[in-house]
């Protein structure tokens, strides 16, 4: 049994399965404004703690609010922003470390020693620290996580550019009269996306764990605004009599994060991408 | 060796000036004027003398080079200032709080070597096996799950169902179970994984296959000659994990409310208290550099390769 589990886990179907799954969720949880049953904040005391109904299909919280409702906004939340961490990070790192492998000398020796600085905490505690020092909020935290972050797409990039630039195939296609466009679109992007698909997945699972892990510290999400880690944090004084308000959005953190992880995993096996451990 | 023990705890000193200009910048960076926040901290109506009295007392109307040179004089006199909460200077309230960090901090990392040893060793060695693709899949969902939700889930099933473990507090050897458990699984899932990739690229050195054609005992040679080499990865893992670690305490810490460093941080978070989140970073940041000068300490000394091949490029 244990192979046959092992096979679909780590066989062939895993990028295929997961990037499914994680599609769905993604759309389902882009419309939420449009499929979710009842209003994510809208309180309602009469309603508080009910079984789940045809009207809220996994009950309500201690404020009467619907907890699919919740899950679904709580998701946008947390996926959405996820994916804009990634995005803007991974544009910053890309611009200055494009640039700094690229310009060498100087420049290069200041990014890169800046950049070992950053690295050489780690990384919570300085995003902890900025959050302390901005004050608790979701854009705080992002802004937190996008300063930290960058830093090692840059790293990445430089490599990239360092060792692409001395490649005998780029010299080559210079040789034979490629445009700069083609040797970018033909030579660069084929080498540079494997390596950046795998880091962009195991990173959205981060992001997702972090923003959730803030949230529930209450510096990230502020109330009543839903997302999956606040909901843990809201859900956590009911653990005795109803603790399906954490297990819900704990098991929605803990199905994406997985999903991505795999994913990863799968994606640098195909590839051979080493992972940052 | 010598010079490159010397020259390895030289290299620490520019890290931790970083650390300390990190420090110094950050009240600049922050939205609130820390007398402001000092003053609404301590209900102080805020008037201009006032501020002003404050901002001189911080000193903040010198220019920044001295605020620098005066941060790093002060670490090094374990001087952080005064909480603007408690008014009473940040180090006697943090060094009290220490010690609870330790504890948990130090029975989970206990309990993950002790799991994730054996566990990598076997999964290592018994490639395939049952307990192979147990390590496997423990060290996959480890790694996924949310430490602040499993501390929840393990309350639920062993505090409130089975009334194992108190939910809360600190005392007994009972109160430290349940947060050790939630803290080390991370670790155990990274460690175990760590040791069994190591183990299985080891079987492939050609010392492997020497020592067996020399006629040792299979035993011999797994527990001997590999383990002793295969375990290095990992004690470079615990090192670099020492971060990870620090603010895993903070987030088990506030789930089972237990009376650490890592809680007092984010209630400094939330009172905008900055000399003590100030401090948090510097020491949380000296702990990481100084564990990681250890590690590569320790390292030199079980695989005697690092410091010549260091010796040999200088």
């Amino acid at each position: 049994m244990i192979t046959s589990i092992r096979r679909i886990l780590i066989g062939q179907k895993v990028i295929p399965i997961c990037t499914i799954i994680l599609g769905i969720l993604f759309i389902i949880t882009m419309l939420a404004p449009l499929i979710a049953p009842n209003d994510p904040i809208a309180v309602n005391l009469a309603y508080k703690l009910q079984p789940p109904s045809w009207e809220f299909p996994l009950g309500t919280d201690h404020l009467g609010r619907c907890n699919l409702s919740r899950l679904l906004f709580g998701g946008r939340i947390s996926l959405g922003f996820a994916m804009l961490i990634f995005i803007s990070s991974l544009t910053i790192g890309l611009i200055i470390g494009t640039f700094s492998g690229y310009k060498g000398g100087w420049v290069d020796q200041v990014l890169m020693r800046f950049c070992d600085g950053v690295m050489a905490f780690p990384s919570l505690i300085l995003i902890l620290g900025l959050v302390g020092i901005f004050g608790p909020g979701l854009q705080q935290v992002i802004l937190a996580l996008m300063l930290v972050q960058w830093v090692y797409y840059a790293r990445m990039f430089r490599g990239m550019v360092l060792s692409l630039k001395e490649q005998n195939f780029i010299a080559a296609a210079k040789i034979s009269g490629s445009s700069q466009w083609k040797i970018i679109k033909n030579h660069i992007i084929p080498n540079v996306l494997p390596p950046l698909v795998v880091m962009g997945t195991l990173e959205m699972g981060w992001a997702i764990m972090d923003i959730s892990a803030m949230s529930f510290l209450g510096l990230g999400v502020q109330p009543p605004t839903p997302e999956w880690g606040a909901m843990i944090h809201e859900g956590k004084s009911y653990i005795r009599t109803n603790p399906e308000l954490m297990l819900y959005p704990g098991l929605m953190i803990m199905l994406v994060i997985v999903t991505f992880n795999l994913l990863g995993e799968a994606l640098s096996e195909r590839y051979g991408v080493k992972r940052r451990s | 060796m010598g010079t490159f023990i010397i020259k390895r705890i030289m290299s620490i000193i520019p890290v931790f000036l970083l650390a300390a200009l990190l420090t110094t910048g950050m009240i600049h960076l922050s939205p609130v004027d820390p007398a402001e926040a000092y003053l609404t901290a301590a209900h102080i109506e805020p008037t201009d003398e006032i501020l002003a009295q404050k901002r001189h007392e911080f000193g903040l109307d010198q220019p920044f080079f001295m605020q620098y040179v005066n941060t790093i004089k002060k670490i090094c006199q374990l001087d952080f200032g005064i909480s603007y909460v408690s008014n009473k200077p940040v180090w006697d309230e943090v060094i009290h709080r220490i010690p609870a960090t330790l504890q948990l901090a130090l029975g989970s990392l206990f309990l993950a070597v002790l799991v994730s040893v054996p566990l990598g060793f076997f999964a290592g060695v018994k490639k395939n096996s049952a307990i192979d693709h147990f390590s496997r899949l423990l060290s996959f969902f480890g790694a996924s799950i949310p430490s602040f939700w499993l501390g929840y889930i393990l309350i639920f099933f062993f505090s409130v169902k089975m009334d194992l473990f108190p939910v809360e507090g600190i005392g007994t050897w009972q109160h430290l179970v349940l947060p050790s458990v939630t803290l080390a699984l991370p670790l155990i899932a990274m460690y175990t994984r760590l040791l069994r990739t190591s183990i299985l690229e080891n079987l492939q050195e050609p010392y492997v296959l020497f020592a067996r054609t020399r006629g040792i005992k299979e035993k011999t040679i797994m527990a001997k000659h590999i383990l002793r080499i295969a375990i290095s990865p990992m004690i470079t893992g615990l090192g670099m994990n020492l971060g990870k670690l620090l603010t895993g305490t903070i987030i088990v810490e506030t789930v089972f409310s237990w009376p650490g460093f890592g809680r007092y941080f984010i209630e400094a978070i939330f009172n905008r208290d900055i000399p003590i989140i100030q401090c948090y970073v510097l020491v949380a940041a000296s702990l990481f550099i100084l564990s990681n000068l250890m590690v590569d300490l320790i390292q030199m000394y079980i695989d005697p390769r690092i410091s010549r091949k260091e010796g040999q490029q200088r």
